[in-house]
């Protein structure tokens, strides 16, 4: 059997019933595993006390911000080239996941720089990439809605996709990019000299798989009623119709 | 509850803060599977009653 005929809506709804609901219990208890970690067992850092806490909001969320775009990327290119509905359905479905998470991370950045920075924002490189990316995310979803004719809106919004996501690459390697601005490296790393100390980073890591797993729950959940919605409308047109 | 020291406030609304935009999130990713689902089942009961 094809891996496309998965993207198939009837099998799509048939494979992903089950795995909802196991992929929101996971996803609660791994966040619930790891905050509580993180928040109540680690200890404060030598220089950023208790403020070191957010990270384990802040890294997950705009990880998961870059990854969802890059999901609708790659759900982007298969409508563009194969046509599969629910792909492009599956974009639609993540961007409003994608810009909360852009705004969680963007909000506690934010609240994180005011006392170690002594600013909520500076024109940093990573933070306006950032900036910019949620504009994407805003432009995206606002062109679906904008649109009438549901393959037009693919079309279009899959071209306005592979455009962001220049700034979705920009905002993962913007620090390394331009050697200047206020944010640090990357607080997580396969060079394990760059990574926090392992104090910090094994909860950041559970959390961040619940931030995953909360993603995918999310998409799926979102992708199904999407699909629902479009055989909603044929019905409707159908009724119409005569 | 740990002791957050002079930075309680900046960590405690940030959490707060969160937790409303992912809790909104999934109440309103929830909200609308809920109507669509239910909306979707009705057309079709209509369809099939011809």
């Amino acid at each position: 059997m094809s891996i496309w005929e998965y993207a198939n809506p009837l099998k799509f709804m048939g494979w992903t019933a089950p795995l909802v609901p196991v992929l929101w219990v996971l996803s609660g208890i791994a966040l619930t595993v790891g905050l509580i970690w993180g928040f109540f067992l680690t200890p404060d850092d030598y220089r950023m006390g208790a403020t070191v806490k957010i990270i384990y909001i802040h890294v997950p969320s705009a990880m998961m911000a870059i990854n969802a775009w890059v999901m609708m990327l790659v759900t982007s290119l298969i409508w563009l080239i194969r046509r599969h509905h629910v792909s492009a359905l599956a974009a639609k479905a993540a961007a409003p996941v994608g810009m909360i998470m852009t705004v969680v991370a963007l909000i506690s950045g934010a609240i994180w720089g005011q006392p170690m920075w002594g600013t909520w924002w500076a024109w940093d490189p990573r933070l306006t990439s950032f900036l910019i990316l949620f504009l994407f995310y805003l432009g995206y979803m606002a062109m679906w809605a904008a649109i009438d004719d549901p393959d037009t809106a693919a079309d279009l919004t899959s071209v306005l996709c592979l455009v962001g996501s220049v700034f979705a690459v920009l905002s993962r390697y913007a620090v390394n990019f331009w050697n200047q601005g206020l944010h640090q490296g990357a607080s997580l790393s396969l060079d394990s000299e760059e990574n926090v100390h392992d104090v910090f980073w094994l909860p950041l890591l559970v959390v961040l798989a619940g931030f995953v797993l909360l993603f995918l729950a999310l998409v799926l959940v979102r992708t199904r009623t999407e699909i629902r919605a479009r055989r909603l409308h044929a019905i409707a047109l159908r009724e119409r119709m005569g | 509850m740990p002791d957050l020291g002079k930075y309680a406030a900046e960590v405690l609304s940030a959490y707060g803060l969160t937790l409303v935009l992912v809790a909104g999130l999934i109440l309103a990713t929830w909200a609308r599977s809920r109507r669509v689902r239910r909306a979707l089942e009705r057309a079709e009961a209509r369809r099939a009653d011809g």
